[in-house]
């Protein structure tokens, strides 16, 4: 938790380098599954994360995941619940945490972790099936995360 | 109130919600050329009882269209490719001047064989996939090259040996000898690999039935491979299939033929115990 204050505090203060600011993935702070603070302290955009859900190289969150209020994308899967809703169900800390790493929420879901960086068994270099060379991004950027968790809040009932 | 529970709670709800929108596989059955049954659906073999009743074929997951090319070996594109295999398997070849059918008779002498593979071979000391034995044969009892393992060559000799086959139910032996080795391919099905963090079990038994955008999940079995793919219109080797399916977890894959998937095909293979050879098959 100390970190993670720490981590927010330098974004504030040095919103030019918000990169350098962001919390790291090892940093972040579970308590429940949720992740109350912040990971960039700048606000997310519902916008840009309706783009990270939709798209393949970045989410692709509707691989599994319905959301009918992103009907232009077509073969939306059924391996996870439908997100409709999923700002009525959850608070913005918890969505935070089930983005950032559900495994933290939902003990061994088959929902990928997207902000972690280490621990992976033969990781690869994106889909080329080669070795991964060197330390790996974690799949969403912080302010990608917090993008889709100001979006998943405006799904209400 | 504990968070993992209300989790549980919240995507119970979902899941009853969803279920009436579950692509089902097919009520179908498949005879080819009017002639040959297939077996796509029987009881699943002892070993998988509790983690599943029944095992299906690929072929009930696909659309109608593509069940129906392989009914008549006409419609089959996988059929070519046999027809060519066989003109090989009666032309000698290497050092010793000698074709397969010099040793092996007809092709049809070898049915029986695709069943029962990958298995282990007593000489060998391994286990081995019908892949490797054609390369035994090729290298030691013909003094011809080796066919590269996922090469056109391979693709289309395992096609006429599976075809020889069809309606034969698989019967892989997964102990004695083969045990270890079919231990060591039950770990791979199970570790989720990659960055995605996803194993076999993930998709293919925990989902089957489900769509994963546009792909409609089924249980991953072999019993019809080679596969003739409409998307990349050529037979396809068992193991290019998993390196493919690793490789979309963004993980390392292992390369085909090596001692990993052999030790996977030959636990994949025992999951279809029962289903009938199906190979050529044709998939999307
Ligand atoms: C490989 C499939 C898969 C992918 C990809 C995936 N999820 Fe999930 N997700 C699941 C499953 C399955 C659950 C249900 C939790 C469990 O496993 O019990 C879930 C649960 C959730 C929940 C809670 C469900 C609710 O509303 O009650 C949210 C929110 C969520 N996911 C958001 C996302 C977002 C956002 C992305 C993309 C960044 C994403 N998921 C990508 C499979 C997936
Ligand atoms: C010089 C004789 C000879 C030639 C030529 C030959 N084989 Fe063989 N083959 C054998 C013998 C001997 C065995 C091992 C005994 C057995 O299982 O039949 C064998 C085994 C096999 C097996 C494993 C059979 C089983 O039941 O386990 C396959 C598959 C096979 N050969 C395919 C081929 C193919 C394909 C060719 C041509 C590219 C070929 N062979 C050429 C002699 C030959
Ligand atoms: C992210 C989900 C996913 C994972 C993980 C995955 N697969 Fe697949 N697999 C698919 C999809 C999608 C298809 C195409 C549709 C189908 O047949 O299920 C497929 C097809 C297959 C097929 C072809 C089936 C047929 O009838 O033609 C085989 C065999 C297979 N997978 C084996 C595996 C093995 C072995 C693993 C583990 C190394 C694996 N898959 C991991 C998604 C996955």
């Amino acid at each position: 938790m100390k970190i993670s204050i720490i981590a927010l505090a330098a974004s504030v203060g040095l919103s030019t380098s918000a990169y350098a600011a962001d919390v790291a993935p090892t940093a972040v702070s579970y308590t429940d599954g949720a992740v109350e603070m912040s990971l960039t302290g700048t606000a997310g955009d519902p916008a840009a994360g309706a783009k990270v859900l939709g798209s393949r190289s970045l989410g692709n969150c509707v691989a599994c995941h319905e959301v009918s209020a992103l009907p232009d994308i077509a073969f939306q899967g059924m391996i996870g619940p439908s997100l409709d809703g999923a700002g009525d169900r959850w608070s913005e800390a918890e969505l935070r945490g089930i983005v950032a790493n559900a495994k933290m929420m939902f003990e061994g879901t088959i929902m990928p972790s997207f902000y972690k960086d280490t621990g992976y068994i033969r990781p690869g270099n994106a889909y080329t099936g080669k070795a991964a060379d060197g330390a790996l991004d974690p799949l969403l950027s912080a302010q990608q995360i917090e993008d889709v968790v100001a979006y998943l809040a405006t799904l209400k009932d | 109130m504990n968070k993992f529970t209300k989790g549980l709670g919240a995507c119970m709800t979902a899941i009853i919600v969803a279920s009436g929108a579950m692509a089902e596989p097919v009520d179908d059955t498949l005879v080819i050329n009017e002639e040959i049954e297939i077996v796509t659906r029987t009881a699943a073999p002892a070993h998988l009882s509790d983690v599943m009743d029944e095992v299906m074929s690929g072929w009930l997951f696909r659309g109608e269209e593509t069940r129906a090319m392989e009914m008549d070996d006409f419609d089959n594109p996988g059929m070519i490719f046999v027809e060519q295999a066989e003109d090989v398997w009666n032309t000698a070849d290497g050092t010793e001047g000698k074709s397969c059918a010099d040793c092996h008779g007809e092709s049809t002498e070898m049915a029986g064989v695709r069943p029962v593979y990958p298995k282990y071979v007593e000489a060998a000391g391994e286990v081995r996939t019908m892949e490797m034995a054609i390369n035994d044969c090729r290298e030691n009892r013909m003094g011809a090259e080796e066919w590269k393992y996922v090469g056109n060559d391979m693709v289309n000799m395992t096609a006429l040996l599976a075809s020889v086959s069809r309606g034969m139910p698989v019967n892989v032996a997964i102990d004695g000898p083969a045990q270890s080795t079919w231990e060591q391919g039950k770990d791979i099905y199970y570790t989720r690999f990659g960055q995605l963090e996803l194993s076999c079990s993930n998709c293919h038994e925990d989902n089957y039935g489900n769509m994963i955008r546009a792909d409609h999940l089924s249980q991953g079995q072999i019993n019809g491979f080679p596969t003739y793919r409409l998307k990349n219109t050529k037979l396809n080797a068992v193991q290019d299939r998993f390196k493919g399916c690793i490789r979309d977890t963004r993980a390392e894959t292992f390369a085909p033929g090596s001692p990993e998937f052999v030790a996977l095909e030959l636990y994949v293979g025992s999951r279809g115990n029962g289903l009938s050879v199906e190979g050529p098959s044709v998939r999307n």
